[in-house]
């Protein structure tokens, strides 16, 4: 395989992964704001940061401002992670990537793009908002179908798997990192409850409201949701799920290609950390600090992956 | 010759003389007739879906905004029969070798310029000559692996040669999805009337490749496919053809040149490729050898050509064969290197860079098609029966000033085949591309090819840049 078409197949799911992950921002965001009274905007800021783009957004608009927050996640192409900005990067990397994608995900990605570029060229309003959001999932559907059903299990799989394990161990982390200070054990903290709404943000943004309560039995304190993002293996969004999968990417990739790379050496030592690790540890080493090693480690992680397998010249 | 107006004096393929429908017609006429015309034009919306999820799109250099556009598609195949298809084939293969012939001659002793059938300045001042190429002999002595020639009707028995193409033909991915879009749409047609399968051609192209690869090449000859790149209009193309090959899409940056073979960066690192279809001109093939500001090529790779290290499909310097200037040669090339009659007919051509020829075609100049000799895609070109009174003064003004780079030629009462419009059947004029494939061994055609449609009524340009569209080709098996 090209090294290019390695690169293309990852960033293809890099961003399907990302227009999955903002539309469930929004859908968190958008959720909080119905149901709390106070009709503060602030729960935008957090979605925006940790969307990344924050910056952007303020640079644009100045001031917090919900319907603005929504059309800029949502449609606005200046934001490299808007819905409709990240899926035209998975289509143009397709396109890119032709040859080494079945004709069933290719058609799932074109139409996928082209029924949203369709819904999305108006601003969304706030009544149609669920229905654009059950859309963007539904299509997202599509594409993993068409993947899982359609695709060999070789090489440009692994490569797949990676651009999406990648982004979403990435996107669990600034989950965390944005809203580590509501998970911290306050003064007060020990025994009470968490502000319903700041742990249901957390939940919510990553799919995961249900699946934790189903755990925990309806228990909810900060440490268990701490421990149920980042250790629990059971969770496809958290951290050791996603660190796991990559693991096993790259070591088809080592038996396929029957070379060790410098990237496996790293993957091997972040599977470790996390297979060692225990929240109690993270709680009392710093969960911000911890989250900052890890981000860090997954970015560094991309760039070998991509030195390794020569996605560029 | 010159007709603009109304049907009758065009021949129609489907219904000509007005009663029964043509022999080849009759059973797609039966069918067509049991249909429901609404049904049909439903039909019509749903292909246009399929080609938009399939991605069948091209770009339209110039229209930024529009980026990838459709060819529209017209779900009434065009049909021919067995009969008329054999005949075709042969004269096809007549031209394609005597192509081969010339090409080879033209790189080598040039027997045909001094023997004076070809003037000599026409190929000493040609562009697409490329000193390059002088001496080589491309492996297999195969140079145009790769051709489309261009055919019009004018009659029962009337087929001309519109124009070789013999650099880097394109269309055939669109021949490939209409019989594609037609199976899925009209599963039953097939089973009632038998049609020449025209599937086979990725697999034809691919051993025709392989047959040509240099001969030092290890038994599991690589093939690549070099591209332009994304933007490019026809990448839905090169792309399609990679993966019904089963072979890598390389662009310039993905080849290097290593131990005097040119390999591709892969997962695993460089590996080497023996036969490189490339559909990148020449000009911007290696920019060591040609344009020096190509960012398209592979720096060096005619080098290693000409040491034999790599088949290049179609050879450069092909463009000498299909330039509009030799095109008027093309009977006498024939006759020079198969010692036959042309099977098929050349349009009749001026040349204006002949004086007698240049007085003619001013006189004249509002009966006539005139073209570039270098141009293609149907621009900078004047069809002077639908020209307006400003638009001839100013080809005009053109010609004279520039006359050795025009010919010109009769407007051609192009056939017509019906295409499915509001209100049923309209008739509206063709061409038809056919796909040959050159190895050293054979030479390999595809039972019918692309049939581009003049959408507008009354248009002659088939050209998809310029509003043309598309219909399956039939051949009948008989």
């Amino acid at each position: 395989m090209l090294g290019k078409t390695a690169g293309g197949l990852f960033w293809m799911f890099r961003y399907l992964e990302r227009s999955e992950n903002t539309a469930r921002l929004i859908e968190a965001g958008f959720r909080i704001a119905l149901t709390r009274a106070d009709g503060d905007d602030d729960e935008w800021t957090s979605v925006l940061q940790t969307a990344a783009v924050a910056h952007l957004y303020f640079e644009k608009h100045g001031q917090i401002e919900a319907a603005r927050a929504i059309d800029f996640m949502l449609r606005d192409m200046s934001n490299p992670s808007s819905v409709l900005s990240a899926i035209s990067a998975a289509r143009q990397n397709a396109r890119l990537v032709r040859t080494a994608i079945t004709r069933e995900v290719w058609e799932a990605v074109n139409d996928t793009y082209m029924v949203l570029k369709q819904t999305l060229a108006r601003p969304v309003s706030a009544r149609d908002l669920p229905e654009v959001l059950a859309l963007i999932r539904q299509q997202s559907a599509l594409v993993r179908g068409a993947m899982h059903g359609t695709m060999l299990r070789n090489d440009i799989f692994d490569f797949c798997r990676l651009g999406t394990f990648l982004e979403r161990a990435d996107n669990t982390a600034r989950i965390l990192d944005v809203k580590y200070y509501v998970l911290l054990p306050s003064i007060s903290q020990i025994g009470s409850s968490l502000d319903n709404v700041q742990w249901e943000t957390i939940l919510r943004s990553v799919a995961g409201m249900r699946a934790y309560r189903w755990i925990t039995q309806g228990e909810t304190s900060p440490i268990g949701i701490a421990d149920f993002l980042i250790f629990d293996t059971r969770m496809p969004r958290s951290l050791a799920f996603s660190v796991g999968k990559i693991a096993t990417n790259l070591a088809y990739l080592e038996q396929a290609y029957g070379t060790r790379h410098p990237c496996h050496e790293a993957i091997d030592g972040l599977a470790a950390r996390l297979r060692h690790g225990t929240i109690d540890r993270v709680f009392e080493d710093g969960l911000h600090e911890f989250i900052t090693d890890f981000l860090s480690d997954v970015a560094k992680l991309g760039h070998q992956i991509e030195t390794d397998y020569r996605f560029l010249g | 010759m010159v007709a603009m107006s109304d049907t009758p004096l065009f021949f129609d393929e489907m219904h000509q003389g007005g009663g029964d429908p043509r022999a080849p017609y009759a059973g797609y006429d039966g069918w067509f007739r049991s249909e429901d015309l609404r049904d049909l034009r439903k039909k019509s919306a749903d292909a246009e879906r399929f080609f938009r999820r399939t991605g069948i799109t091209f770009n339209v250099y110039g229209q930024a905004e529009a980026d990838e556009r459709l060819i529209p598609f017209d779900l009434v195949p065009r049909i021919i029969s067995g009969r008329e298809w054999s005949r075709l084939t042969r004269g096809i293969e007549q031209r394609v070798r005597a192509i081969n012939a010339f090409l080879h001659d033209i790189y080598h002793r040039q027997e045909i310029l001094r023997a004076g059938r070809v003037p000599v300045e026409l190929i000493a001042k040609n562009d697409a000559f490329l000193p390059q190429m002088i001496g080589m002999a491309p492996p297999g002595g195969v140079y145009t692996h790769i051709v489309g020639v261009d055919l019009v009707r004018t009659g029962e028995d009337e087929f001309y040669v519109l124009e070789d193409n013999a650099r880097t033909p394109s269309g055939v991915s669109y021949m490939l999805e209409n019989r594609e879009t037609m199976l899925q749409m009209f599963p039953e047609l097939f089973t009632r009337i038998k049609v020449a399968p025209v599937q086979d051609y990725p697999v034809n192209l691919h051993r025709s490749l392989a047959a040509s690869a240099p001969r030092d090449c290890s038994p599991d000859c690589t093939v690549a496919v070099l591209t332009p790149g994304i933007h490019n209009s026809a990448y839905f193309e090169h792309a399609f053809l990679a993966d019904q090959m089963g072979v890598e899409l390389v662009e310039g940056h993905d080849i290097r040149i290593i131990g005097g073979k040119v390999q591709m960066r892969t997962t695993q690192g460089y590996k080497p490729i023996d036969v490189l279809y490339r559909r990148v001109d020449d000009d911007f093939l290696d920019p060591l050898n040609f344009r020096p500001d190509s960012l398209l090529g592979v720096p060096g790779v005619m080098d290693v050509y000409r040491a034999g290290g790599i088949t290049i499909a179609n050879a450069p310097g092909t463009g000498i064969a299909d330039d509009k200037a030799i095109y008027s040669y093309m009977p006498d090339i024939v006759e020079f290197y198969t010692g036959e009659k042309a099977i098929l007919q050349n349009v009749p051509t001026w040349r204006c860079s002949e004086a007698d020829a240049l007085a003619y075609v001013l006189d004249h100049l509002s009966e006539l098609v005139v073209k570039e000799v270098h141009g293609s895609g149907g621009y900078g070109m004047l069809v002077g029966p639908a020209a307006s009174k400003k638009e001839l003064a100013a080809f005009r003004a053109k010609l004279t000033a520039k006359p050795a780079n025009y010919i010109a030629q009769p407007t051609l009462a192009l056939s017509t085949v019906p295409i499915l419009t509001q209100a049923g059947l309209a008739p509206r004029h063709v061409d038809l591309r056919p796909f040959v494939l050159v190895s050293p061994d054979k030479i390999t055609i595809t039972p019918g090819g692309l049939t581009r449609v003049a959408l507008k009524k009354g248009s002659l340009v088939v050209n998809s840049s310029q509003g043309g569209g598309t219909k399956d080709t039939w051949v009948l098996e008989e």
